[in-house]
């Protein structure tokens, strides 16, 4: 896709919805992020007007310092070759979200796997609640980063004594440079 | 409600099952295995057992991948007397081929149990040694060998086929000597076990002993 057909694309999309962040990563990826009331509009325009008839993936970024999570829809244009990144930010204490699977089909199993890893619950979207990869979860979601992985593990499975952990780095050059002590000079 | 135990004080709960469901499933606990009586006869008997291992064809983690060029033409198991089999029921031999998510622990222990004894499990790489590089995982369980006993480690990440036929060949050698008494030891500390795959298996609705 040239550049000026992007920008022209970007254009009449500003006019229209509240973007903004918009980043060019490459020639074939760009993103922005939009604000929640126009996201699903503007996916179901850059969808059915635009030809990003592709839904790559969808998925979710835990900004805790922020207190937002921001999900992620990635689109493709066959025919121009480009990927869009659509970043939608929401708060992270339970917003519920607009779903997609009217878009795309299989965009509920994304939507399934971001409730059962985060949290999100997403409006209507079928077999919200079923397990996918955690069966008899009781914690709180696993990839939301409050929750401490490690030492839910050695609780749960527990630990064998012996294991220890070098930094590559280091290890390696005690290894390469026995005599010097490691020194590498 | 015919094939319920006869023996009543000695059963399994089948908590986890409704009503309905535990009139279809046995409640008894396993029996270990007894060797024949004459010392022979029980060494002919392993000799045979370790010259046909048929392995479950069950690929539990990525060490899955290391099976197909084990069974096929370059380093061909078959000369061990090693086939695969699709179902526990056919099987001796359980191959943990990596990482074991809670999820697949679960389905690792309902085939484990109905394989038909003499069986022995062999634990292919790292993870279910001390949890690899899934130590701080929170799906993954650190040390197999407390939900099933474990015959036999090779360790490593990914061991080679070389490694596994090694390993194949050390397990004969055990099964010959007539070491190999990891179902026994299921059978013995079974309520341990049992103990230890319900603290991780939050969901069970299975019978506590999958005939």
């Amino acid at each position: 896709m040239n550049e000026k057909t992007l920008n022209t694309m970007l254009e009449k999309l500003k006019q229209e919805f509240d973007i903004s962040d918009i980043v060019e990563h490459k020639p074939r990826l760009t993103t922005f992020t939009v604000s929640k009331q126009h996201a699903e509009t503007l996916i179901r325009e850059l969808r059915d007007r635009e030809a990003y008839t592709h839904l790559n993936f969808m998925t979710c970024i835990d900004y805790i310092e922020d207190g937002i999570f921001s999900l992620v829809y990635m689109l493709h244009n066959y025919g121009k070759k480009h990927s869009l990144g659509v970043h939608v930010n929401i708060s992270r204490n339970g917003e519920e979200v607009f779903s997609i699977h009217t878009l795309w089909a299989q965009a509920w199993t994304y939507q399934r796997e971001l409730r059962e890893m985060y949290g999100i619950r997403f409006t209507d979207s079928p077999r919200l609640d079923e397990d996918f990869c955690l069966e008899g979860w009781d914690q709180i979601p696993p990839m939301r980063r409050e929750f401490d992985t490690k030492k839910f593990s050695h609780e749960r499975f527990g630990h064998r004594e012996g294991r220890s952990s070098e930094v590559p780095r280091e290890h390696m050059k005690v290894q390469l440079y026995p005599n010097r002590g490691g020194d590498e000079e | 409600m015919f094939k319920k135990s006869l023996n009543t004080e000695d059963t399994l709960e089948n908590a986890g099952l409704t009503v309905e469901e535990q009139q279809l499933f046995s409640n008894a606990r396993p029996q270990a295995y007894e060797p024949y009586p004459i010392k022979a006869v029980e060494d002919f008997a392993n000799w045979a057992r370790a010259n046909s291992l048929w392995i479950l064809a069950f690929g539990t983690g990525c060490g899955a991948i290391e099976m197909r060029p084990l069974m096929t033409a370059r380093f061909d198991a078959n000369r061990f007397g090693v086939a695969g089999r699709p179902t526990p029921r056919q099987s001796s031999v359980f191959v943990i081929g990596g990482y074991a998510s809670v999820k697949t622990l679960k389905r690792i222990v309902r085939s484990y149990e109905q394989m038909q004894g003499p069986k022995f499990v062999i634990a292919l790489g790292i993870c279910p040694v001390n949890g690899g590089m899934y130590f701080d995982s929170y799906n993954t369980v650190n040390r197999f060998d407390q939900y099933l006993p474990v015959d036999l480690y090779i360790t490593g990440c990914m061991p080679r086929p070389e490694v596994l036929v090694a390993g194949i060949m050390e397990l004969q050698k055990m099964i010959k000597a007539g070491k190999c008494n990891g179902a026994n030891r299921y059978v013995d500390n079974f309520d341990w076990y049992k103990a230890n795959q319900k603290k991780v298996i939050k969901n069970w609705d299975m019978p506590d002993y999958n005939w």
